[in-house]
């Protein structure tokens, strides 16, 4: 076994090992959300996996960013060919050991691979200008400074990387195959290898383009190896859980709110439709309704948070937003998943400190007793969720289906029901449906409009 | 007109901007115009219909909600309704989203839709040629469209006046809310730059219209109350759309 086999190995070892400790992290914390089943059949819902996550139908309502995010998209597709190979050459020693199997099907792959990532390079330098030279506004507002910035910025950087690694790897491979064509085998004209790796490598020894060779393929390693362990910390994590997302997306009209059981079994029974016993004790143990904290939203609304890569296209068509209310749908995301990431840190932590106090003899740590004073309206406020018009603006724009008007009224929910609190101008609402049965108080009969039309 | 003993064809929900604004008032005389006219028969439930209960629900007033929701369901149900019209996209997409989840299974349209089925049945014809060369620009309610998927039926009505329909320029999918949506109807504004109606009416002004055709009784309050803060109320009217069909028509 050569050196490059065994530090490749190891590479590969200790990678899977961080990484599934960060990933597995990322399950827990969206599992701290709560158990709702998903409706719709599942043959709707892969429908929408073709359709929206694949095909990525929802994109084009916005050509320019669709069709350069579509250049990367297709190219990190392709290349993950290439990853296999390198993958068993890595372990095995060999080279390009894909080359005499497929014969000039390699050298179409190859080829699609190389054309794309030079689409997938012009991509991602105007996605750089986008966000640092044209500033897009949706891409540099408020709630993009600090990490959000840095990191859109990195996973273009890492991008970069990525394609100067694949590139040198297969200029310096198709100088080769005319100096030790017995070791580097024909691949066939590449064509931007083999037009450009002459303009810059002619007159190269073996053993430079060989250590270049090496450099290539490590560098492209490498920067799979940093995507693989950056993506838990990163918005860019919806290469991954965008699929996720579009499938746990129930088929249900849009129009409909979650129906709460505990409080229509309440109603019926007070209106006698239901017999008394099957109704909610109506006592000081009430249970929370509504959220305050991602505990008591959907499992669903935290994998949406995960999964968001922040493009703000919701925000950019908020009607609250677009008149400068502090309401943004994508910053109400960022902050489930933040609120999640750090109830998941903490918990990990296993301080004691984090035990509820109703729990008080408990001496481990875990998501059923935890309670850490704070909750997700430290991260949202209700200044924030009251401005929502429920347009449905945000649902819709939404490329990967995430739902940001179910937790901001799920916490509505919260603040009215569990707090009694919420804007001072809707109890008068509440009161004359409740009294009157009308949105406004009205000494009026409800029938009195047909007094100059009754036929 | 209540539903005693009778069998009509369908039940009109007025709603509670049909029942007591004086400006909805219009549109629900326009459309029971329209059902008489056309042949229609039809029940109202009176002093016996309550609010769907959309504007609670959305605020987060789950309990206000189902008191009422379930007191209609009730009421619909005793009374054997199959099929409903109502002129307001919010107890549409209640009635029919949300009630069936309480008991409540009917066949619900938006009247923009029942005048489009009787345009293409024939049942329902626009006479002379009031709005010829008019430039009518049509708002989409966030409720009937990007919520229920409608966007066909209120332009074919539209088509159908032989006057100009522009486009605006956030239309269909992205249709801009009139911002009376969320029971934000009842309450004042969050801090902010402008009011969401503000921002929609400048848009229909740009887009030269002298008519601005809407479906809701909301939106229409929100975009006349633009139109008037704009001071522009002499050179842009907002109808609902069976209200230009009831003038197209002479009745």
């Amino acid at each position: 076994m050569g050196i490059q086999q065994i530090i490749f190995l190891l590479v590969v070892v200790v990678t899977f090992r961080i990484a599934y400790k960060a990933y597995a992290a990322i399950y827990r914390n969206i599992n701290l959300g709560k158990d709702r089943e998903i409706v719709g059949s599942e043959g709707a819902r892969w429908k929408n996996v073709f359709l929206i996550a694949f095909g990525q139908k929802k994109m084009f309502k916005r050509w320019i960013p669709a069709v350069l995010h579509g250049f990367i998209y297709v190219a990190f597709l392709f290349t993950q060919i290439e990853l296999i190979e390198i993958i068993v050459d890595g372990l095995f020693g060999t080279h390009r050991i894909f080359l005499p199997f497929l014969g000039g099907l390699y050298t179409l792959i190859i080829n699609s691979i190389e054309i794309l990532t030079i689409l997938a390079l012009v991509a991602t330098v105007a996605f750089l200008a986008r966000r640092n030279l044209l500033k897009v506004p949706r891409l540099v507002m408020n709630e993009m400074n600090g990490w959000p910035k840095i990191d859109g910025n990195l996973i273009l950087i890492g991008e970069l990387i990525l394609i100067v690694g694949v590139m040198t790897m297969n200029g310096a491979d198709v100088m080769l195959q005319k100096i030790d064509p017995t070791h580097y085998h024909d691949t066939g004209y590449l064509a931007i290898s083999s037009s450009l790796a002459p303009l810059f490598l002619d007159g190269w020894g073996q053993d430079a383009l060989q250590v270049l060779e090496r450099f290539g393929w490590w560098l492209h390693l490498s920067a799979v190896v940093g995507f693989i362990l950056y993506l838990p910390l990163s918005k860019h994590l919806h290469i991954f859980l965008a699929f996720f997302n579009v499938y746990f997306t129930p088929i249900k009209p849009r129009g409909e709110m979650s129906n709460m059981p505990d409080i229509m079994g309440e109603v019926q029974s007070m209106m006698g439709i239901t017999p008394e016993g099957e109704a909610l004790e109506m006592t000081d143990d009430m249970p929370d309704f509504g959220a305050n904290d991602v505990t008591n939203l959907s499992w669903k609304n935290i994998l949406g948070a995960y999964s968001c890569t922040e493009c703000g296209r919701c925000t950019s068509v908020c009607p609250a937003n677009l008149t400068g209310k502090k309401l943004s749908p994508r910053k109400v995301m960022m902050d489930i998943r933040d609120r999640a990431t750090e109830i998941g840190e903490k918990i990990d932590s296993g301080q004691t400190k984090y035990i509820s106090k109703d729990n008080a003899g408990e001496t481990t740590l875990t998501a059923d007793n935890f309670d850490d004073g704070k909750s997700l309206f430290d991260y949202i406020s209700q200044e924030e969720i009251n401005a929502c018009t429920a347009c449905n603006a945000c649902v819709e724009a939404c490329p990967i289906m995430i739902n940001p008007l179910e937790p901001i009224l799920e916490l509505r929910r919260y603040e009215i029901l569990t707090n009694s609190a919420g804007p001072a101008d809707w109890m008068p609402m509440f009161n004359a449906v409740e009294n009157s049965g009308s949105v406004w108080t009205i000494p009026d009969a409800r029938d009195a409009w047909t007094a100059d039309i009754e036929d | 007109m209540a539903a005693e003993n009778m069998k009509p064809e369908i039940l009109f929900w007025v709603g509670c901007a049909g029942s007591y604004d004086a400006r909805a008032q219009r549109v629900t005389k326009a459309l029971s115009t329209i059902l008489q006219n056309v042949g229609i028969d039809f029940a109202i439930l009176g002093t016996e219909e309550s609010c769907t209960g959309d504007p609670a629900r959305r605020a987060g007033n789950e309990f206000i909600f189902q008191m009422t929701a379930n007191q209609n369901v009730q009421t619909m149900n005793m009374y054997g309704v199959k099929k409903i019209v109502t002129a307001c996209p919010h107890c549409f997409n209640t009635i029919k989203n949300e009630y069936p989840a309480l008991g409540g299974n009917y066949d619900v349209v938006h009247h923009t839709q029942l005048i489009s089925t009787l345009m293409e049945e024939g049942r329902l014809t626009i006479e002379g040629g009031a709005y010829k060369g008019k430039k009518i620009t049509y708002h989409d309610s966030c409720y009937l469209g990007r919520v229920n998927g409608e966007y066909e039926a209120p332009r074919k009505a539209i088509e159908a006046l032989d006057g100009d329909l522009t486009e605006l320029k956030r239309s269909r999918a992205n249709g801009l809310c009139c911002g009376a949506g969320g029971a934000q109807m009842f309450k004042e504004d969050e801090p902010g730059d402008k009011r969401i109606n503000m921002e929609r009416v400048e848009e229909a002004l740009a887009s030269g219209a002298d008519i601005v055709a809407a479906n809701c009784p909301f939106c229409i309050t929100m975009i006349s109350d633009g139109i008037t803060a704009k001071e522009k109320e002499d050179k842009v009217m907002v109808f609902d759309i069976s209200e230009l069909i009831v003038n197209a028509n002479g009745w």
